[in-house]
């Protein structure tokens, strides 16, 4: 399937195909997901996790203040709301039609179309994000705005680093859900290995609780992984507080947040090329057994 | 009287039939022996993971407070109890799981099918069938975890605070109690799965039950205001976890035990009666 065959479109030609055909493929998925929108609403009431979080770590703080960071019910609040919102905008769950298109064999479909099934995915995954942020940006940011907003940043260059941040978190997201979909071209299925993911990502990227309330060596662990620039970095940049832990500070604060970015792209770098090259060497696989 | 002789046949019949359907069950389980002991395993790290948030947020109040593990409380839950709680929860979620959830699941599966006709031509209960169709034998090895963990919360609060050890009445009771939290747990359920009959798509109204009931793993006092009134009386999560604690612990009032035994019944009777209309009103995938 790679080796270019004659009449097939060079890859300069692929590119402009693709970005000819980009806004397209958005607009098909976002029809999409205006068609079933109620499945979507019901999917995000889902995500109860940082509620539950926020109902006992609300409570724990009460009357007292935990870890280094001297974290109150208030900013408690105010973290696990943004990762909330976090989680329902760079949120991905690609995984399952990857791997349902493998072991279908739906990807054949996909593959006689001149753009690259890759492509098509990440306009899959973009196009219902303004509709996912019209359902919960107003609920967000008004409870925000009355639980929690004495606790944002009001620095200009930490909420720009968030806004860059956002992008990178939604690309290792789907990144990540990509290769996990990808396993479907050698094994039979991914659950497993999604299971096992999900259970590493609940736990090192913040989404149980800030990782400065984690034991000394968790937090090592999770500095290297790339969980925690999913998650809990971006929401420590809105919140102004030191990525490495510590009482709010703006310049220690916009120095770790500088360092983080560049760790996040970094991985978002990485992951990309993985995808890039595992996708061709699963094709050829794919083409052995569908052929 | 001649309705009571008839039931003693009957209960046999469905007796056996219950049997059956988990021999089916298990023996398609078993095909997969490493896959069972995998999942198994996975479940038991799953439960050791959720447990943390639990034991940190006490650490971490007990450093902020100078006080240690076991004289720390949050909303007046000492970490031992806050411990049996979750350790109800693990053991619910460990029923609900592996034999409500895959059987209630398949159901709206043949509903969109139209596969449910054949269930409904059975000479058997139809409610009765497809609640036993299909059991996960391997949440056995999550259920056997949750219960080491109450024991072991149990035992060390009694030699924390010097508690008495629970004698047979709180065992009983909290036996008891923790039945009619399945019994609410399955009756939910069932209302859920009846809105399937009229609204086709269902299967992440399924993950949207199972997400809500997360809130049961923390003790009922960490609620306030709104959340504690409708966690009690409207979607009784907080009465399925707390109220057995409670129990074992000795400190449940007779009122709290009664208001749990009506809940689980006034909802198994509202559900068997929405399941009976929501038949009636089936008309199968071909008409």
């Amino acid at each position: 399937m790679s080796a270019p065959r004659p009449g097939a479109p060079r890859p300069l030609e692929k590119l402009a195909l693709s970005l000819k055909a980009y806004p397209t493929l958005l607009r098909i998925g976002l029809a999409e997901a205006v068609a079933y929108r109620t499945e979507m609403l019901v999917w995000m009431l889902t995500l109860t996790m940082p509620l539950v979080s926020m109902v006992l770590w609300s409570s724990a703080a009460q009357g007292t203040r935990l870890g280094p960071e001297r974290l109150g019910s208030a900013e408690l609040t105010a973290y696990f709301l943004i990762t909330l919102l976090l989680r329902l905008l760079t949120g991905s769950w690609v995984l399952w039609q990857v791997s349902e298109d493998i072991r279908s064999g739906t990807l054949g479909q996909r593959l006689l179309r001149p753009v690259s099934p890759l492509v098509v995915y990440t306009a899959e995954q973009l196009a219902p994000l303004p509709l996912r942020a019209a359902l919960v940006l107003p609920l967000a940011l008004g409870l925000l705005a009355t639980q929690a907003r004495s606790q944002l940043t009001s620095d200009p260059w930490l909420i720009t680093a968030f806004v860059l941040a956002l992008p990178g978190a939604w690309a290792i997201n789907f990144l990540t859900m990509v290769l996990l979909g990808m396993m479907a071209f050698y094994i039979d299925s991914a659950a497993g290995l999604f299971y096992a993911w999900m259970g590493l990502y609940t736990l090192f990227s913040g989404y149980l609780m800030p990782l400065s309330l984690f034991p000394l060596w968790l937090q090592k662990v999770s500095d290297v992984l790339p969980f925690r620039y999913m998650l809990d970095s971006p929401v420590k940049m809105l919140l102004g507080w030191p990525i490495a832990g510590g009482a709010r500070d703006t310049a220690l604060g916009r120095g770790q947040a500088l360092t983080s970015l560049g760790i996040e792209y970094a991985y978002v770098a990485v992951l990309a090329l993985l995808v890039v090259l595992l996708w061709r060497r699963g094709l050829r696989r794919f083409a052995a057994f569908g052929a | 009287m001649g309705r009571l002789s008839g039931l003693r046949p009957a209960a046999r019949q469905y007796g056996r039939l219950l049997g059956l359907q988990l021999r089916v069950s298990l023996l398609a389980g078993m095909q997969y022996r490493w896959d069972f002991l995998a999942q198994g395993a996975m479940q038991l790290v799953w439960l050791g993971m959720s447990a943390l948030p639990l034991l940190i947020a006490y650490n971490a109040r007990a450093a902020a407070q100078g006080g240690t593990l076991t004289t720390t409380d949050i909303s007046g839950w000492g970490f031992y109890p806050a411990a049996v709680v979750f350790g109800c929860f693990c053991l619910l979620k460990a029923v609900l799981d592996g034999a409500v959830n895959p059987s209630l699941l398949s159901v709206i599966d043949q509903i969109r099918k139209g596969t449910l006709d054949f269930v409904l031509l059975k000479p058997a209960d139809a409610q009765f069938l497809v609640s036993t169709a299909r059991f996960e034998p391997w949440h056995v090895i999550d259920a056997a975890g949750a219960l080491a963990l109450i024991a072991l919360a149990v035992h060390r609060q009694h030699l924390a605070t010097g508690a008495a050890l629970p004698g047979g009445l709180q065992l009983g009771s909290a036996a008891v109690l923790l039945c009619c939290s399945v019994l609410m747990l399955y009756a939910v359920w069932l209302l859920v799965i009846c809105a399937a009959f009229y609204v086709v798509r269902i299967d992440n109204l399924s993950y949207l039950f199972s997400s809500l009931f997360d809130f049961a793993r923390w003790p009922r006092a960490v609620f306030r205001g709104a959340l504690q009134v409708v966690f009690t009386y409207v979607l009784p999560l907080a009465v399925m976890t707390s109220f057995p604690t409670d129990a074992l612990l000795g400190r449940l009032r007779p009122w709290q035990a009664a208001w749990a035994v009506a809940i689980a019944a006034g909802l198994l009777f509202l559900s068997r009666r929405v399941w009976r209309r929501a038949i009636a009103s089936y008309t199968s995938a071909s008409s």
